[in-house]
């Protein structure tokens, strides 16, 4: 199936409460799968198409200050939208779930695959200092796989998640086998796991208030300051990352999403050629896989980042690696895919001591 | 086993229809499978494309600069990838849509006049489905039954009775090539 | 008579309701939301619903509701009340679910999502300040500023060739088929009071038998704003903001 399908059919089986969400190419299967799928007479899943995507991130902040797991999904000009929510729900401290199938921009751009939202999403997005955690797919599979990772990082951390996935990851098919379908938790399970939510006070005996305003300048940098805990703990515990053909590798290719599988190839072609290369595909864009691209950065004479950007990502690679070793480039902006003999061409062309 | 191939035409002409169904036929077959599409407003008229690969271990990159086949269905597809075909594949085409014919002879060049076919069965909608056929009986990458099984899972139930006429496509497709 | 022969129970004829807190408000004397408070945490308590109201506050003066009245709440973005609403029942459907919202914020910027919650017929039921003004930014012109009425942006007057008219939202959501009570209401008198309340819980019976949305709309004063007297205020309003926006109900059914 296509990553968008296999999106909502993982949120249904993950016991997802509530998806809102607005129709935009390329990431639209996603709530057409899930009107079809009419999870509301099985699950219990409440399926709303809003009427904008800022009316629908706004119910997702209601639908999680509830106790509620929810999540919406969209593509980058329904994503810039979504900010001021995003920024409330991280600012109140809310589980929830965002996937960005990402589109070429700015503007209203195209609808043919980019990443060029890394900065966005792994920099806040919105106002204020707060981080999402931002999952980057590269498979069909890991869309559904990280359906539930997604809520189980959101609701540990109390923290908004995001799948930062393309239009290629979202509108291609592959094998997926999906997750075992559990029941949706109830309502003593919400009231249990999420003490802090708006549920109706039930015999509690204080009220519930779900907000991100603090008048008091004082009180407002203590929560900033217990936001940044939170931060550095999941900095601690949940970086994620796959590498290939690192251990000999004199030259590394750091790249995400579906993008990391197009460097995949051209690295096979290299090794072909008697080229050590080596891929390492950061699967958390934040946190990012700083220590590793550290120590790869001792072992290798180069680096090259490819993105369908023009250069965001290799921002976090330069300060990873600490300049130890040349960090260069190559991107495809505007909605254009590189195949893999443009990145085996790139490679050569920033580093032609590799070529013997 | 590997098999890269690309599928180019008109929208309409039902190419990503016919790579669905033969990424489903992988499936059923046990193997890995990628279905990419071109997609967006060009899915009425313009120009379409689907690369469908099959194998039998992890597939890398979705996305291509070289094909073990392609199939062909207009000049334009045929002016854009004739060349991405490697040394040594194979490229099918339908010359009905089609001017100039392809020049390169390192290539295993295969004319399938799928559209006369589809005149032949009086029903516009084997069209594809007699492509694929003319595909498998060049390149066998998966068993006429893995395809069957691959159009039952894709079609609706409520279009299952297209299956026969499909299947008659099919052979007819298979019986063109060779000729 | 001592002051602890007057401080008596038994002289008692009013107190404050169970469920509005006991901390001082930090609305302006004379302002009509503490009355508007009043009435609903009086309605919660009477009709048994503090288990299960969840109210949502707004941006503007009544950012700060959920200090007063003790119940869940959630704090909204500006102008996105009626969608966090739209969430907070559609997951919890037992619950009773209202929003809070003055002019700017239900008017103004969140336009889109009022009509389309109340088109939808949300089971919600929308409490709606109308006094004409945005209070907490420092008096700026509100979508409902009467034409000629002057504010910090409207210094000479509101004028319709600049600022386009006073808009009757209330009147526009009564004509969607997803709203079951639209009224307009006002607490300047104790007459009027007693109604606002009956038709506040005519608006929680309406979201609890999911009828649909029920708007109440209280035309109200803001005398910092307006720079009068309380008493000039209500005046003030009864005179002009009535005639604009004239009391009863738009909508019953």
């Amino acid at each position: 199936m296509k990553g968008n399908e296999a999106i909502a059919h993982a949120a249904i089986r993950y016991g997802v409460d509530g998806y809102f969400g607005y129709p935009i190419t390329p990431q639209s299967e996603v709530l057409e799968t899930l009107e079809a799928e009419m999870p509301w007479e099985t699950t219990g899943m409440v399926v709303l198409q809003a009427e904008s995507e800022v009316a629908a991130i706004n119910m997702i902040y209601g639908g999680a200050a509830a106790g509620k797991a929810v999540m919406t999904s969209s593509s980058s000009p329904g994503v810039s939208l979504k900010q001021e929510g995003i920024s409330y729900i991280a600012a109140a401290e809310l589980p929830a779930l965002i996937v960005n199938v990402m589109r070429g921009g700015p503007g209203l751009g195209t609808i043919q695959p980019s990443q060029a939202d890394y900065f966005q999403a792994t920099k806040g997005g919105g106002h204020g200092d707060y981080h999402l955690i931002v999952l980057a797919p590269s498979s069909v599979q890991e869309m559904a796989d990280f359906v539930a990772l997604g809520f189980d990082l959101a609701f540990k951390y109390r923290n908004p998640a995001m799948i930062l996935a393309d239009g290629i990851v979202g509108q291609m098919m592959e094998k997926v086998v999906l997750p075992e379908p559990r029941p949706r938790r109830t309502q003593q399970q919400i009231e249990e796991q999420c003490s802090w939510a708006a549920t109706g006070r039930h015999g509690r005996k204080h009220r519930n208030v779900v907000t991100s305003l603090e008048l008091d300048p004082a009180r407002m940098e203590l929560n900033n300051e217990r936001f940044q805990r939170t931060y550095a703990e999941i900095e601690a515990n949940e970086v994620r990352f796959a590498t290939h053909y690192t251990d000999d590798a004199d030259y590394l290719i750091v790249a995400f999403g579906s993008v990391a599988r197009i460097c995949l190839k051209a690295i096979e072609e290299a090794r072909a050629q008697g080229v050590k290369v080596g891929l390492l595909r950061p699967i958390t864009l934040w946190p990012f896989p700083k220590a590793e691209i550290a120590r790869l950065a001792r072992q290798v004479k180069g680096i090259l980042t490819v993105e369908l950007n023009a250069g965001q990502m290799i921002d976090d690679v330069r300060l990873a690696s600490e300049c130890r070793v040349p960090v260069a480039h190559f991107g495809r902006m505007g909605g254009i895919v590189p195949n893999p003999a443009e990145v085996l061409d790139a490679l050569y062309n920033h580093f032609p001591e590799a070529k013997k | 086993m590997k098999e890269e191939i690309i599928i180019a035409g008109f929208g309409g002409q039902g190419v990503l229809s016919m790579g669905k169904i033969l990424a489903y036929a992988g499936l059923m077959n046990d193997m890995e499978v990628t279905w990419m599409p071109s997609y967006g407003p060009e899915q009425r008229g313009g120009t379409a494309n689907v690369t469908v690969i099959l194998s039998d271990s992890a597939i890398s990159s979705p996305v291509l600069d070289m094909y073990d086949t392609a199939v062909i269905l207009n000049q334009q597809s045929l002016d854009k990838f004739e060349s991405k075909v490697k040394a040594g594949g194979t490229l099918i085409y339908d010359p009905s849509g089609i001017h100039h014919k392809p020049t390169r002879s390192d290539i295993n060049v295969v004319e399938v006049d799928a559209m006369e076919a589809m005149m032949e069965m009086n029903n516009s909608k084997t069209y594809n489905m007699i492509l694929l056929g003319a595909l498998l009986a060049v390149r066998p990458v998966v068993p006429l039954d893995a395809v069957l099984r691959g159009l039952k899972k894709t079609l609706p139930e409520r279009h299952h009775h297209l299956i026969p006429l499909n299947e008659q496509a099919l052979r007819k497709g298979m019986s063109l090539v060779g000729k | 008579m001592t002051p602890e022969e007057i401080i008596n129970p038994a002289n008692r004829v009013y107190s404050r309701p169970r469920l509005l807190t006991e901390v001082n408000t930090h609305y302006c004397p004379g302002c009509s939301h503490g009355v508007v408070h009043r009435i609903i945490a009086e309605l919660l308590e009477e009709m048994g619903l503090e288990d299960r109201a969840v109210g949502v506050a707004p941006v503007g003066c009544a950012v700060f509701a959920y200090n007063y009245i003790d119940v869940d709440w959630v704090e909204a973005a500006h102008g996105r009340a009626p969608a966090v609403a739209t969430a907070l029942n559609r997951l919890w459907p037992d619950n009773l679910v209202f929003t809070y919202q003055g002019d700017g914020d239900l008017a103004a910027i969140g336009t889109a999502e009022t009509i389309h919650a109340a088109n939808r017929g949300e089971n919600i039921a929308i409490i709606f300040i109308n006094n004409a003004i945005y209070g907490m930014t420092g008096g700026q012109m509100a979508p409902t500023t009467l034409i000629g009425q002057k504010t910090a942006t409207t210094p000479y007057g509101r004028r319709v060739d600049l600022n386009g008219n006073p808009l009757n939202i209330s009147d526009l959501l009564a004509q969607l088929e997803g709203t079951c009570l639209v009224t307009r209401q006002a607490v300047h008198t104790p007459a009027a009071v007693r109604k606002a309340k009956a038709a506040i819980k005519k608006a929680f019976e309406n979201a609890l038998a999911k009828k649909g949305t029920s708007v109440v709309e209280i035309v109200s004063t803001c005398n910092s704003g307006w720079k009068m007297t309380p008493a000039q205020s209500n005046e003030w309003m009864a005179e002009h903001m009535t005639a604009r926006y004239p009391l009863g109900d738009l909508k019953n059914v």
